[in-house]
């Protein structure tokens, strides 16, 4: 059957992820990227919502089950209110998830209770590499088998909260496959840049340049154990999630021009009373809602493990960074002048609508 | 509720099943009729209304069930809009402009559905699951009044000696006018819908909505028009002079009140209308774009799915976009028509669907033809009439630029007054 509607228990979800968007996010989201710092108590009230712990089966400390469909209603209600924050708060998916998806039965029992159990405590992953044709599916960092242990090479970037990191997924090329590795805290050889990266966006989130100068990790670290793992379903997984947080922005851009159209006057009337406003904002809720729709599926294939989730998934983040960079930008320019200066939040959001072309790796539903 | 893309059966089934009358009784005329505008495709006429009464139904419209007095079966989830909207979406990959010649009403029995009392929809309604088949029209547009639809001039008088109503003027552009009035054999008589004002000084609370039956006296087919593309569909001006027809033809209420409810009516059915002429439009672009992987992939051009843009060519570049667009059109289709099934209103949703659409098909066929090369340019492959085909969908129905409107207006909270 076609369906369109969230469970009762997703629509709690969405109303209360949405509660903690509008009065959290919103209000602390200016400061946050002008000082380049998240407080740490906004980061685990948002922890507190358990939109991870609620993914995570009761085997392993948690209390429900995964539903990648769950995953990209929350992400999008979350990054209405604040991409930064929704970062920050789902970093420790970005390493527990692939294990659940993944992982070995020895892994999953390791790591997942410590991942969720208490507060909010970094874990993260390292996907993204520092070269313009950058592909998950092609990867420079490279793992080799050593002996007992298999050895890492290469550099990632943009590694959220890697200084911090109780442990990271680094994902590497073994024989040209992309693998993940388990890396503890303190692994040798391990070198994080001392300075957060800086970027257009996303100034609020720590993000950190590292260098795997021979890394070694004991085989049992390879992702799914001896046999390894398929990359498909965490790569997806992640390009859903960043699908939907591109919605959650450009809805959050789309609403607050919207608003301002209907107080702005000039000439007489209302802006939102002239078609060339009011025929771009048509335009901006049309393709919020198309790429919604190719979100919600492809997390839907996802969940019931639909041969082709993974272009599905591929559909829906492609189509999300033009749509993020398409509705972000006319909102500026619906504000104009006013658009362009920071005290809106417009211009923050049309600088992280140009990111969705390369944050898939940031986040994971 | 849940959220889930998984086809119901029906909707499986009749996409296997349509595909194969897509192929055998249309695809393989698409280029006769293109090139022979204005002959009438007879055999997908009576194919399709034999196979609609076969089904027991006398057209695709999907038909209110009545409730039983017995005990109430499992319930299955309302289904009959999304069935629609795949089965036109299925003809029309076929051939559009044959899909519009489907008998069984089309937007005349929509309009008769929408806003006729039960007596009416039984009155007028029953023809089509006849001996024959049959066709009915509806008529808005007039020379003067395409998108602005209050200026129409048409006029509706009532005459109270005889208690009939005396229409007369022209209207233009009437899809499927030609079948709907003018007597053939191998059809049932047909009629149009036409709206007309009883009231000039009234706006758009004075329009209302007439049922004309094919020989009324006064009512004539006039012209038909040559187009650019759709040509199997026939085109009519239609005139009517002191056009004589019972009271109780007059759909809904009859009576002036300073309401807008005549108008309502027409918009309700666009409302349930618009999805499905966006389905149509999508069947084309879906047409024409595994037209263009076909003859890429006989030409040795691979797509690659899953990689950065960066590293991907133009072509496959153009081929996933493309791609991305009419998936995403087409999930938007099936959700204003679930709301519809649900009995949710959906007026954003569908006019969404339709600005989506109309963008979409167009886009889609034009790019085909430009990546086809000389290929697509030629008359020898159907590219080139998919992209004439497909313009229509950006016009009827709305224009793109008046579902942009309506979509506006949803969104701002806004009457027609505040943004027009
Ligand atoms: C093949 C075909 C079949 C048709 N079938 C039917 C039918 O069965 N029944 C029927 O009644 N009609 C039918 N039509 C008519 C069709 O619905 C109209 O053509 C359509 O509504 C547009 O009207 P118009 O052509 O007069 O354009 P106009 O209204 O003159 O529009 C011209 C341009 O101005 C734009 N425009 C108009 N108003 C505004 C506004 N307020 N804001 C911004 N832009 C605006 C339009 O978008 C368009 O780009 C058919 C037309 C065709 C070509």
């Amino acid at each position: 059957m076609y369906s369109f509607e969230p469970t009762d228990e997703q629509k709690m979800l969405i109303e209360a992820v949405n509660k903690y968007a509008v009065n959290d996010l919103r209000p602390a989201a200016h400061e946050a990227e002008e000082s380049r710092t998240l407080p740490p108590a906004l980061i685990e009230k948002g922890w507190e919502l358990g939109v991870l712990q609620a993914s995570i089966p009761e085997a392993y400390g948690g209390f429900g089950e995964h539903s990648a469909v769950t995953g990209v209603l929350a992400q999008e209600e979350m990054a209405y209110g604040n991409l930064a924050a929704t970062i920050a708060v789902g970093v420790p998916s970005l390493f527990a998830l692939p294990i659940l998806l993944c992982g070995a039965e020895e892994q999953k029992q390791e790591y997942l209770p410590n991942v969720i159990e208490g507060a909010w405590r970094p874990y993260t992953a390292a996907l993204i590499e520092y070269t313009l044709d950058f592909d998950p599916l092609e990867l420079r960092t490279t793992a080799t088998l050593d002996g007992d242990s298999y050895v890492l090479r290469g550099e990632k970037a943009y590694v959220p909260f890697a200084r911090q990191a109780e442990a990271m997924i680094v994902y590497a090329a073994l024989d040209g496959v992309t693998q993940g590795f388990i890396v503890p805290k303190g692994s040798e050889g391990v070198i994080v840049a001392e300075d957060s990266e800086k970027m257009m966006g996303l100034n609020a989130l720590p993000t950190y340049r590292v260098k795997l100068d021979g890394v070694r990790v004991p085989r049992s670290n390879r992702l799914g154990g001896d046999s390894g793992h398929d990359f498909g379903p965490i790569l997806a997984s992640m390009r859903v999630a960043t699908a939907a947080a591109a919605v959650g922005v450009a809805r959050a851009a789309f609403e607050y021009s919207r608003d301002y159209a209907k107080e702005r006057e000039a000439f007489g009337v209302k802006i939102a009373q002239k078609q060339a406003i009011a025929f771009m904002l048509a335009e901006m809720v049309t393709e919020i809602e198309a790429v919604r729709m190719l979100t919600w599926e492809a997390a839907w294939k996802l969940d019931v493990g639909k041969d082709d989730a993974d272009v599905a998934a591929y559909f829906a983040v492609t189509g999300a960074m033009d749509m993020a960079m398409m509705v972000t930008d006319r909102a500026v320019q619906i504000l104009a002048g006013h658009g362009y200066i920071r005290e809106h939040p417009v211009e923050m959001w049309m600088r992280e609508g140009r990111g969705f072309a390369m944050f898939t790796g940031l986040m994971i539903v | 509720m849940t959220i889930e893309f998984e086809p119901p059966k029906p909707i499986v089934q009749t996409q296997v099943v349509l595909k194969t009358v897509a192929e055998e009784m249309m695809r393989s005329k698409s280029r006769y009729f293109d090139e022979h505008e204005h002959e009438i495709p007879w055999d997908y006429i009576e194919f399709m209304h034999t196979a609609m009464r076969a089904m027991g139904v006398g057209s695709l419209a999907p038909k209110e069930k009545k409730e039983s007095a017995e005990a109430p079966k499992e319930k299955r989830p309302p289904i009959a809009y999304q069935l629609l909207a795949t089965q036109i979406e299925a003809l029309s990959w076929g051939d559009v402009g044959m899909y519009l010649c489907t008998p069984g009403g089309g937007l005349g029995a929509a309009a008769v559905q929408a806003a006729g009392t039960p007596e009416q929809q039984e009155k007028f309604l029953a023809r089509f699951s006849g001996e024959k088949p049959a066709f009915a029209a509806m008529c808005m547009t007039e020379a003067g009044a395409g998108s602005d639809t209050s200026a129409i001039r048409t006029r509706a008088v009532l005459d109270e000696k005889t208690n009939e109503w005396v229409l007369n003027g022209e209207k233009i552009f009437v899809t499927a006018g030609d079948k709907s009035l003018t007597p053939y054999e191998k059809l049932d008589k047909g009629f149009i819908v036409v709206w007309a004002t009883i009231d000039p000084s009234a706006g758009r609370a004075g329009m209302r909505a007439f049922v004309v039956e094919a020989g009324t006296p006064g009512v004539k087919v006039v012209k038909l028009e040559h187009k650019m593309g759709i040509r199997v569909s026939d085109t009519a001006t239609i005139s009517l002079v002191d056009v004589r027809v019972p009271f109780d033809h007059i759909l809904g209420s009859p009576t002036v009140e300073k309401t807008t409810t005549g108008f309502k009516g027409a918009m309700v059915t666009f409302d349930a209308t618009r999805p499905l002429v966006a389905a149509s439009g999508l069947g084309v672009a879906r047409a024409a774009l595994e037209f263009l992987k076909e003859k890429l992939t006989e030409h040795g051009i691979t797509i690659r799915y899953g990689l950065p843009r960066q590293k991907l060519t133009n072509i496959e570049r153009e081929v996933i976009e493309c791609e991305i667009m009419l998936r995403a059109a087409w999930l938007m289709v099936l959700r204003a028509v679930w709301m519809a099934d649900n009995k949710h209103p959906n007026a954003l949703e569908s006019s969404m669907s339709k600005v989506k659409a109309g963008d979409v098909c167009t886009k889609i066929t034009q790019k085909v033809v430009e990546l086809l090369g000389p290929l697509g340019y030629s008359r020898e492959f159907l590219a080139e009439k998919w992209f004439r085909d497909a313009k229509i969908t950006d016009i009827y129905e709305g224009t793109g630029q008046i579902n942009r409107l309506v979509v506006a207006r949803q969104i701002l909270g806004y009457t027609g007054a505040e943004l027009r």
